[in-house]
């Protein structure tokens, strides 16, 4: 008897839906989207799924597999065990467009918030030098693939949909760290980071980074030192003395 | 099948779809944050048992109850308010770094507030401010506190190596000896308590407000070649962060009982004096 695979995937759209369960013969070597295609292809020609790349590279299939937000391309079948039912359902903190589709506009909309790169002037060469150790700090922001997986983790806007329009979530975060940190950058954000973003909301509960497909350490290295950065901007009377006295 | 709601109004609560033990992290995380907290209460209350020379247990340095011997004074005051502990006091400042520390709020917010208890599970809270209002927002003073326990760090120090002059008296019958004639040795304590302080400073140096000010604030680390070496010392440390926090409490404590115990002559410290 050929062996299957057990599938839960929810089905459905903005008006309410339900999982439905599939079953898919077992073939080596699969992903969870290669089985969602499978469904697709031989059983349900209307299942609606984003993707693309297929590499882990483009962030188009990101959806929830057995309740952790994961990219459906690279989730091996072989991580499950033996007979486990494997549950796929949409991204929680968006809104569903169709089935395991969603509505990732927030992103976008909050991407146009974040006040530009602006440059400083040329050097009297007609250039502008960046040193190494400088683009070590920044460059490991430039690996995100916006995904969204740590926007659809982060508790603060997934559980508490209010927090939509005063939070900018992680991806934002590492967004603003890496035009913070910037040598070349002359725009101060870190006000903007405080009030507008909301950084304060997040409780370091460091979800993001371990969803984080591309392993961007966003808690560490782009959050808290922005916190930082704010503390040093707003509550750390000492740093307050220090800039008054241009020190 | 039930029929589940996924408009931006969701129905509210949601439940996890997570098949793994998500639970065993906060449950373990309430379990030793507990028991710690149950042990220093209790070792606080007691003041007695925390020195058995040259040993000075970490929960009572520096050295500021009356009972000191005066060799382990080493500010000339003591605080002996309203009768109670010093251990107190003491213990309040590390307490202080602990709660406000960076890793410890991802802990503490995920065990005891739930907020969320693990990654993709519902948070509990109706409504959530996070940091932006009291009494959250003074998790900001970390900065401050790390000023405080790296001054206890240097104390430690001096006690981890005050922990190698052993009293003459000390090796025949187990007893404080004259302090002006002392060998220098090591002793199962002072192998302790060195390890005790290594990890405590491995946890305080290696703390995210300490990368900030010494490197991490700065945009360009080309102009600032000597901040960029101290930043990525502590980023070092850094990455490790969580390591040390856990294996220096559980340090503490074992210090601190591994004192205690000699102390009180339950058992004797094997030791090799020079």
């Amino acid at each position: 008897m050929t062996s299957e695979y057990h599938f839960r995937v929810w089905r459905g759209d903005v008006s309410g839906g339900a999982f439905q369960e599939y079953r898919v013969p077992e073939e080596e070597g699969l992903v969870v989207l290669d089985v969602i295609h499978r469904i697709q292809q031989t059983q349900q020609p209307d299942l609606a799924c984003r993707w693309n790349c297929k590499a882990g590279k483009c962030g188009s299939c990101s959806a929830e597999i057995n309740g952790h937000p994961s990219l459906m391309c690279m989730t091996r079948m072989d991580e499950f065990k033996e007979g486990e039912t494997v549950t796929v359902q949409p991204l929680q903190t968006f809104p569903v467009i169709k089935d395991l589709v969603t509505d990732v506009s927030f992103n976008y909309e909050v991407a146009k918030t974040i006040p530009a790169f602006k440059p400083k002037p040329r050097e009297a060469d007609g250039t502008r030098r960046m040193y190494q150790e400088d683009v070590d700090r920044v460059q490991e922001f430039r690996k995100c693939i916006e995904c969204f997986l740590c926007q659809d983790v982060c508790h603060v806007i997934r559980d508490h949909e209010d927090n939509k329009k005063s939070f900018a979530g992680p991806r934002f975060f590492a967004r603003l760290a890496e035009l913070e940190m910037h040598p070349l950058d002359t725009n101060d954000r870190v006000a903007l980071i405080k009030q507008k973003h909301g950084l304060g909301f997040c409780n370091i509960t460091m979800c993001c980074s371990e969803v984080c497909p591309e392993h961007i350490h966003i808690t560490d290295n782009a959050i808290i030192p922005l916190k930082e950065r704010v503390v040093s901007e707003f509550y750390d009377p000492l740093a307050w003395v220090k800039r008054r006295l241009g020190l | 099948m039930a029929t589940v709601a996924r408009s931006a109004e969701r129905a509210e609560p949601r439940g996890t779809e997570r098949q793994d033990l998500w639970w065993l992290e906060p449950l373990s995380i309430v379990a030793a944050l507990g028991i710690f907290g149950v042990y220093t209460f209790l070792v606080s209350t007691a003041n007695s048992a925390y020195f058995a020379d040259p040993y000075l247990s970490p929960m009572y340095s520096p050295c500021l109850s009356s009972t000191c011997p005066p060799s382990e004074r080493l500010f000339p005051f003591t605080i002996d308010f309203m009768s109670l502990s010093p251990a107190y006091f003491i213990v309040g400042l590390p307490l202080a770094f602990r709660i406000t520390c960076y890793y410890y709020r991802r802990s503490v917010y995920r065990a005891f507030f739930s907020s969320p208890a693990a990654c993709a599970v519902p948070d509990l809270r109706r409504r959530y401010t996070g940091e932006t209002r009291f009494p959250f927002v003074l998790q900001n003073v970390h900065r401050y506190v790390l000023y405080t326990a790296l001054v206890i760090i240097a104390v430690l120090w001096i006690d981890a190596i005050k922990a190698f002059s052993f009293p003459v008296t000390s090796a025949v019958s187990g007893s404080a000896g004259d302090h002006a004639a002392r060998h220098f040795g090591i002793g199962l304590g002072t192998v302790i308590m060195v390890g005790n302080t290594l990890l405590l400073s491995f946890y305080t140096l290696g703390c995210h407000a300490l990368r900030h000010i010494v490197g991490g604030s700065v945009d360009s680390f080309h102009r600032a070649s000597i901040r960029f070496r101290l930043w990525s010392a502590v980023t070092q440390l850094n990455l490790h962060h969580p390591r040390w926090a856990w294996l220096s409490m559980f340090s503490v404590g074992l210090t601190d009982a591994y004192i205690r115990m000699v102390a009180a002559g339950w058992i004797a410290d094997p030791r090799i004096l020079f």
